[in-house]
């Protein structure tokens, strides 16, 4: 098929395999991002291609404004909820890797929520905490817990933890598998003469399973950090933001597509990207200085 | 591991997988009983299972009103096509840094890591005038395209499994006098073909979930996706939770089939894809 030297369809193949993946990540990725850094620094509307430069005005705003760093209180809920979750699939994970009866069956059941559609999910949710028809409700009423019932979405000290709730719902399963492939990748005679030396299971836990994940459990927390902070689908299908439920990825979006204002927008973008850069430096220096 | 604890333990954990267990299904099975139900049993009955499962006027209505059919029509050509690209790319860039020294390697490597970093909503701003300039707004090409390039996961995946590949498949080959591109083609493409199921799985699975960018890039009726058919169905018929509890079901269909049949490429490709 090919009649040239090895040396010659080396570069066809580098060049052949290698051009078209590169250009578009290039374009994805880093032409965005860094197309950003320059919208940013003018009045843009996003409607055909007149802009001004104004400096650092949109910055300016975006930091007197106290509107738009008031929702990353919201974006809190999904933090702080994130955190339980990898906890609750860290402990998961655990028994799920002992000896237990019918784990994989168990396995799958908890994982399942992560692989049904996102927003029938979101709209599932929407049955579930139905004030009047709800099913959560329905269930409070049906054990005799009636006042417990809540207006879950109606209510503003709740909404938010509704919502991180169902985060949660879905994302635990995958930690947990995530964390069942790092336990399995512990060598298991570690256990082993741990039992001869007469360590107990939470001294196993502690000096052993916990050292040995720590790469992963770094990963989990960046991603929920990150996922926190990019926090979207489930708030906006919900509610549309409102009733106190807007994090800075729907404000970002209304700011663009909804108010016309493309520079503020992308100025909003830099300042969560620069967050979401900052926290993993943050993270990876302080969190496992000692490491490595 | 492994904890010979007390027998108090052992109910613990039990009870623990129990409550887990019903938190995960309770929703779910408040939809299944709402999807089988007319409105007004829905509205009366409680949480008890539906008279008749054979009640189906609640699916016939939210195919026909919430145009659910293109929305799975549409999401499988994007799927497609966005799924072959992904597998394609994939294994061509870990064919290329996987097997041959240069220069530029560790750079493509390090350029596909930085980008995972960049969260993909922040950049989509800039995203949608690179959209916009190619003429692809409110068509499937953005998705698709946005979809194609492949991700460093991916490349990680696959540079693993090239690397397990013997180099003397290789080199028996060429004394045979086989072209790179023939043994890509026939040795390393197929030899990479345990990764690639559970990749086009994986791959699959968040593109069909997608919501973001469907609704960013194709707000046109015609080129709805089972995410944004949805969506826009809940908005005028919010007052039938029965319909929608249907719709529901029915969008969840697809993927439980595909996990229930695929749960031990899905499992590995999780646990391969972020542990190493």
């Amino acid at each position: 098929m090919f009649n040239f030297s090895y040396k010659t369809q080396r570069y066809l193949i580098l060049f052949g395999f290698l051009t078209i993946p590169v250009l578009l990540s290039l374009t994805f990725s880093y032409y965005p991002a860094v197309s950003l850094f320059y919208y940013s620094l003018t009045d843009w509307t996003g409607l055909g291609w007149d802009m001004h430069f104004i400096g650092l005005d949109n910055y300016k705003e975006i930091f007197t404004k106290p509107e738009v760093f008031g929702v990353l209180k919201n974006n809190a809920y999904y933090f702080i909820g994130g955190l339980v979750q990898v906890a609750l699939a860290l402990y998961f994970a655990v028994i799920l890797n002992g000896r237990l009866r019918g784990k994989n069956g168990f396995r799958a059941a908890l994982f399942l929520p992560y692989v049904l559609h996102s927003v029938a999910t979101v709209i599932m949710f929407k049955n579930v905490y139905h004030g009047e028809y709800g099913s959560l409700n329905m269930l409070l009423g049906a054990i005799g817990l009636e006042s417990w019932q809540q207006s879950w979405l109606g209510n503003k000290h709740l909404v938010n933890i509704s919502l991180a709730f169902i985060s949660m719902w879905k994302f635990m399963g995958l930690n947990m598998v995530v964390f069942i492939g790092a336990l399995q990748s512990i060598p298991s005679d570690l256990y082993e003469a741990a039992s001869i030396d007469g360590a107990s299971g939470w001294q196993k836990f502690r000096y052993i399973t916990l050292p040995s994940i720590r790469s992963v459990m770094e990963l989990m927390l960046i991603l929920t950090l990150t996922g926190a902070l990019e926090a979207f689908d489930i708030p906006y299908v919900m509610l549309l933001g409102a009733n106190g439920t807007s994090t800075f990825v729907i404000q970002t979006v209304n700011t663009a597509f909804k108010y016309q204002n493309f520079g503020l927008a992308s100025a909003m973008a830099v300042v969560l990207l620069l967050m979401v850069l900052l926290f993993i430096v943050i993270q990876r220096k302080l969190l496992f200085r000692g490491e490595k | 591991m492994e904890r010979e604890g007390s027998v108090g333990f052992a109910v613990f954990k039990y009870v623990t997988i129990a409550v887990a267990l019903f938190v995960v299904f309770f929703p779910i099975y408040s939809v299944v009983i709402g999807a089988f139900k007319t409105q007004v049993e829905y509205y009366q009955s409680g949480l008890s299972l539906p008279k008749d499962f054979f009640y189906l006027d609640n699916f016939s209505k939210v195919i026909d009103v919430g145009g659910l059919m293109l929305g799975f029509r549409n999401i499988l050509v994007i799927l497609f096509i966005a799924v072959a690209g992904n597998v394609v790319f994939g294994t061509m860039v870990a064919y290329a840094l996987g097997r041959f020294e240069f220069k530029l390697r560790k750079t493509i490597m390090g350029m596909y890591l930085v980008a995972q970093v960049i969260p993909m909503v922040t950049t989509q701003v800039a995203t949608f005038t690179i959209i916009q300039h190619l003429h692809l707004y409110n068509t499937m090409g953005a998705p698709i395209l946005l979809y194609l390039g492949a991700d460093v996961l991916q490349i990680v995946i696959y540079l693993q499994f090239v690397g397990s590949i013997p180099r003397d498949l290789d080199e028996s080959a060429m004394i045979e006098g086989a072209s790179l591109f023939r043994i890509y083609r026939s040795i390393i493409f197929p030899l990479l073909g345990p990764a690639t199921a559970t990749l086009i799985i994986l791959k699959s699975i968040s593109i069909y979930n997608d919501f973001y960018t469907p609704y960013l890039y194709m707000p046109s009726q015609k080129l709805k996706v089972v995410s944004t058919a949805i969506y826009s169905f809940i908005g005028p018929n919010a007052a039938q939770l029965n319909v929608i509890s249907a719709g529901i079901l029915l969008i969840f269909i697809p993927t439980v089939v595909l996990f229930l049949f695929m749960q031990r490429y899905i499992f590995a490709g999780v646990t391969n894809g972020s542990v190493k």
